[in-house]
């Protein structure tokens, strides 16, 4: 199977969110691959609010079993979060879990008063009731393949499919 | 004879943090740097994350100690534990219960970790030896043995002030012969290629060959302080006096401690730092300790950031 053009999927997410945003909304990018689509759809959407980057590996529910992730980044909030309209930015929704650790995340900030989730892929595979409401796209590699997002020296996004 | 790899598991990762002796630089770095993100946790509104929830903390404290405890007490809670602070000197010991009995006590009440502080060189060790393989040790200073979180929390500090530390000049000032936390500081900022490390103290305070440590010996305060970046000033402790190692607190301020003076000889933007409680008029004079190169509260507040940095990575090894 074959990705679409990265670049495409990109314009079309952007192109989904600006259709929704009415009022000043808060983009937040998770760490790795989120917080560099996070970057790139901030700057397609000429959002002139604060960009945040949060890192989860303190709210994983897998700590018990993997241990604290050897690269833990810092969250950067630059803004209030009490009632602030957030937009939740990762490269690809699989499981959930992830998403799961951010909201926790961001109430330890302050109360916002939504939060909306962006996804440049959506492969299936949910294990919590959670859902995007914006996505580049919806597929579904199979069980053992992995999809992530690549940052090259140029600085473009590029989405690989890769046995796991 | 001291096993330093105990504290390393078969799969390479930190199970006990007994010393910074024989720890790798890519090990102190991973440390600091989750300390980095912890330091944005404690700047929060909730200053709290989930990591460490339902885990039971035990500070074990044979050895009085305000800030260690304290700061070690706040981490784990930052961490969600549950803490118990015991101070041992006080109760079973006191009794006549061993060292060994009193852990293993603890041990049945399904503790997660020790955070020991002992009178004695290589407490925190011989728990370690004998705990089940679940449980962590964390040693918070064994006599005049190691402080490891100490060191590492100045490390954090020196890394967030001088950015690197590569091309330093550092120099730790007073009682070296009976400074755990002198010990941990050069096995730090060695490990972490510090080119240049010296130690300066009177004679009687400065053990014989102390350069195997790669260190550079010496005995006037003013040609030590030349050129450096960081000084890591260390507290006298006050029966060191009895013991005729030192005629007096005035005559050691005379010539070893810490004046504006003898600061100007350092670089202009180096940095003064002291791991506490501090002896004002002894090692240090108060316009250097409250003064603008100061970064002694910084320490506190970074030390409280490292120690969560340690417990997390230690819980999830």
């Amino acid at each position: 199977m074959e990705l679409p053009q990265t670049r495409d999927l990109l314009e079309k997410l952007a192109e989904a969110i600006r259709a929704e945003i009415s009022g000043p909304v808060f983009m937040v990018g998770i760490h790795t691959g989120g917080a560099w689509l996070a970057r790139a759809l901030h700057d397609m959407l000429h959002l002139n609010t604060p960009l945040g980057t949060l890192d989860i590996s303190f709210y994983r529910d897998d700590f018990e079993r993997i241990g604290l992730h050897p690269e833990v980044k810092p969250s950067d909030i630059p803004f209030d979060v009490d009632a602030a309209d957030i937009l939740l930015v990762d490269d690809v929704l699989y499981t959930g879990r992830t998403v799961r650790a951010a909201i926790n995340e961001l109430f330890d900030y302050g109360r916002p008063s939504r939060i909306r989730l962006a996804v440049l892929v959506d492969r299936g595979g949910r294990e919590l009731p959670i859902e995007a409401g914006f996505k580049g796209i919806r597929i579904d590699p199979g069980e053992n393949r992995m999809i992530d997002l690549l940052k090259n020296e140029k600085g473009e996004l590029q989405l690989r499919l890769r046995p796991e | 004879m001291m096993q330093y790899n105990r504290q390393i598991n078969r799969d390479g990762e930190l199970q006990h943090l007994l010393t910074v002796e024989g720890l790798p630089a890519s090990m102190l770095h991973r440390i600091l740097d989750a300390a980095e993100s912890f330091v944005g946790v404690t700047e929060r509104e909730v200053k709290k994350v989930p990591l460490l929830r339902g885990k039971a903390i035990f500070n074990l404290f044979f050895e009085p100690s305000t800030r260690t405890r304290t700061t070690f007490e706040i981490a784990a809670k930052r961490l969600s534990a549950d803490v118990i602070n015991l101070n041992i000197g006080a109760s079973s010991q006191s009794k006549g219960e061993t060292l060994l009995d009193t852990v293993n006590n603890l041990s049945a009440m399904h503790a997660d970790m020790f955070i020991v502080r002992h009178a004695q060189s290589g407490a925190a060790h011989l728990i370690a030896s004998h705990v089940a393989p679940e449980i962590h040790v964390i040693n918070a200073g064994d006599g005049r043995h190691a402080h490891p979180t100490q060191a590492l929390l100045d490390m954090y500090t020196i890394r967030h002030f001088k950015k690197n530390f590569n091309g330093l000049r550092v120099a730790i000032v007073g009682d070296i012969m009976h400074s755990r936390v002198a010990r941990s500081q050069i096995h730090a900022l060695t490990t972490l290629g510090v080119p240049e490390v010296r130690v300066i103290a009177p004679k009687t305070l400065l053990p014989k060959g102390v350069e195997h440590l790669g260190v550079h010996p010496y005995h006037d305060l003013s040609k030590g302080l030349k050129g450096v970046d960081v000084l890591l000033m260390l507290r006298l402790q006050n029966e060191r006096m009895q013991g005729a190692l030192l005629p007096s607190a005035q005559e050691y301020f005379k010539y070893y401690g810490l004046t504006p003076e003898k600061l100007a000889l350092a670089k202009p933007d180096a940095i003064v730092m002291h791991p506490g409680p501090m002896n004002r008029g002894v090692e240090i004079d108060s316009s250097v300790a409250d003064g603008p190169q100061s970064v002694i509260l910084p320490q506190v507040t970074f030390g409280i950031a490292v120690r969560m940095a340690v417990m997390s990575i230690l819980a999830g090894s």
